[in-house]
């Protein structure tokens, strides 16, 4: 997990409740983080950032965007990386490198990760949801989340975290497609289940020819 | 959600009920957005009606929009003091981030003087972003400005002379800061949405924590209140008090509460949700936040003193500020709101805390 700010434990903390081994980093010494760890995201292991990436099967980045454009690529290279960030200029000022109607905040963070194979996935549920909307498997009201990747394999690993985690996973097939998981997009901060969750991508993307 | 080991007992600090404003533009009874003047005048008449009703704080938070006009809110702060005796006047909050921590504690301090010991500020990082532009702020480097304007703030509330070196305002050696507090330090605040970060720096710089809670269940912060205990404790301070701010609405009936309630919200959550990206409320999101597991504060006085008194305890909170108004709801209601609040919420929650937790 890399970044421990408003979503980054809360995402610790759910996926140390699925059983899995956690490591998280901020920007700096873990010591910085060792108490918000300790008390926010019991079970996850604070270390440096090359540290909590270095032998990760997957890895979630966190961060504000307007902090990604000064993060080293190589740390994640040859990583499987979710990119769980949004570009809100309200939060991050208008940043020229996002300013990009011809691609999604997605497609632009997987062009500066080259070495990284990215999957778009838990921007659009709001920290304060995460874990209280989590439903065992089957259930009549569990949430559906969006997973877009272009490496279809890339895609299934991060669908399985997602249903061990406690929601449904809605596959999309690109990052491109991915963009309908954006802020003012049609399931941004929304509680869909599945089906609605589908019909909402179709319905958005026979209006807009995007697939 | 779990609770780690050997919490400790948490330190009992009196129950101090208040209300905030943003002092939003306010709609005559036709509809009719009135003048900033006007709506600027309202607020005064809304807190002296606070101290008349037995609220114990009342505060408005910094904005600089057409809707909200409430950029100098000290000077507002001040009106209300110079005609009331008992109500505590405060922020609710500052945006600290894009003014000066020197002009911050001068205007403070002097309210301080002129209502004889009754001002407090919460600092805010700023979500509402309107001020960085204003002011010649980059926004992205909120973070760098609230961190390094924060332990400037803590410097200055020690008293005088203060020496200070930084990058975000001149240097300041030796330098006597005016005017001084009367009775020590005023009480100060941080304002905290969720960023655990601004949690830590709370209790690093010895501050009192306001968790804003705007969205969602509000017990889900609990674990808040926990990291602050244990930082507070980490940096060798005596404990402070931990504080919610939640927006709501009041009238006889919930009924009436949520229909003058619910248009205002919607049209404001709208606008928000244009700029955020957020899906526009429904019915039934109202519904949901409106009920015992929501962020609102909404209905008759017994069900917003449940609602209050359940999550202080939850929170393990002593201080609950109610953020009243909303967009155009008018000022007629807001001034029943207030009195409903101060006569009848206020007391019932006593009570309710007094048969929950027996004190010591
Ligand atoms: N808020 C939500 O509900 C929500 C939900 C889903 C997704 N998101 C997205 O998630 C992202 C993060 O949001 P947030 O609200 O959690 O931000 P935040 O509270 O500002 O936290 C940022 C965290 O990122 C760390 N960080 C910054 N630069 C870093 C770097 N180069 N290497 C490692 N860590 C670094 C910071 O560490 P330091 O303190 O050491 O600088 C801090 O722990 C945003 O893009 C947001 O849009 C938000």
């Amino acid at each position: 997990m890399v970044g421990a700010g408003h979503v980054g434990p809360v995402i610790a903390r759910v996926a140390v409740a699925a059983g899995y081994e956690v490591t998280i980093a901020a920007a700096g010494d873990p010591k910085e983080i060792e108490l918000i760890t300790q008390v926010l995201a019991p079970g996850s292991e604070p270390r440096w950032t090359a540290d909590a990436v270095k032998d990760a099967d997957l890895v979630i980045l966190a961060i504000p965007l307007h902090r990604f454009e000064a993060f080293d690529p190589v740390l994640l290279a040859d990583r499987l990386v979710v990119d769980a960030m949004n570009y809100w200029p309200a939060v991050d000022g208008k940043r020229e490198l996002f300013e990009d109607a011809q691609h999604g905040s997605s497609e632009i963070v997987a062009g500066r990760l080259a070495q990284s194979r990215v999957v778009k996935a838990l921007n659009h549920i709001g920290y304060h949801e995460l874990e209280g909307e989590r439903r065992p498997s089957g259930s009549s009201d569990r949430r559906g989340l969006g997973v877009a990747g272009d490496d279809g394999q890339a895609v299934a690993e991060v669908a399985e975290v997602i249903e061990r985690i406690g929601y449904d996973a809605v596959r999309l097939d690109s990052l491109r497609a991915g963009r309908i998981l954006q802020p003012g997009g049609p399931v941004f901060g929304r509680t869909l289940s599945r089906a609605e969750f589908e019909r909402a991508v179709h319905t958005e993307a026979a209006a807009s020819g995007v697939r | 959600m779990t609770t780690p080991a050997a919490a400790p007992e948490p330190t009992r600090f009196p129950v101090v009920l208040g209300l905030d404003t943003f002092g939003d533009r306010t709609s005559d009874r036709n509809g009719r957005a009135l003048s900033h003047a006007q709506t600027i005048r309202n607020v005064v008449e809304e807190g002296v009606l606070a101290d008349r009703s037995g609220v114990d704080f009342f505060g408005i938070g910094e904005h600089h929009t057409s809707d909200i006009p409430m950029s100098a809110a000290d000077v507002v702060l001040a009106a209300i003091a110079a005609r009331t005796t008992r109500i505590r006047v405060g922020s609710a909050v500052t945006v600290l981030s894009s003014d000066d921590p020197v002009r911050v504690f001068q205007r403070y301090s002097t309210l301080n003087a002129l209502s004889g010991g009754r001002a407090e500020v919460v600092l805010g990082r700023g979500s509402s972003v309107d001020s960085f532009p204003l002011f010649g702020y980059n926004l992205a480097d909120y973070e760098a400005l609230f961190e390094e304007k924060t332990a400037l703030f803590a410097e200055l509330l020690k008293g005088t002379p203060v020496t200070w070196e930084g990058k975000t305002r001149a240097a300041l050696h030796d330098q006597d800061v005016v005017p001084y507090t009367e009775f020590g330090p005023f009480p100060t605040w941080i304002g905290v949405g969720g960023s655990p970060q601004s949690v830590i720096r709370a209790a690093r710089h010895g501050f009192s924590l306001m968790l804003a809670v705007i969205g969602g269940s509000p017990a889900r912060f609990a674990p808040f209140s926990q990291l602050f205990r244990q930082a507070l404790e980490r940096f060798g301070r005596p404990p402070l008090p931990v504080g919610v701010h939640a927006p709501g609405h009041l009238a006889d009936t919930d009924e009436k509460a949520e229909s003058e309630f619910w248009p205002h919200y919607l049209e404001v959550l709208r606008r928000y949700s244009r700029i955020r990206g957020f899906a526009v409320p429904t019915k039934e999101s109202f519904a949901f936040e409106i009920g015992p597991e929501g962020a609102l504060y909404v209905g008759s006085p017994e069900t917003v003193a449940q609602k209050i008194a359940a999550n202080l305890i939850a929170l393990d909170a002593s201080r609950f500020d109610l953020k009243y108004g909303m967009g155009g709801l008018g000022h007629e209601s807001l001034m029943s709101a207030i009195s409903l609040y101060g006569e009848q919420v206020i007391p019932r929650v006593r009570e309710l805390l007094r048969s929950e937790r027996p004190t010591p």
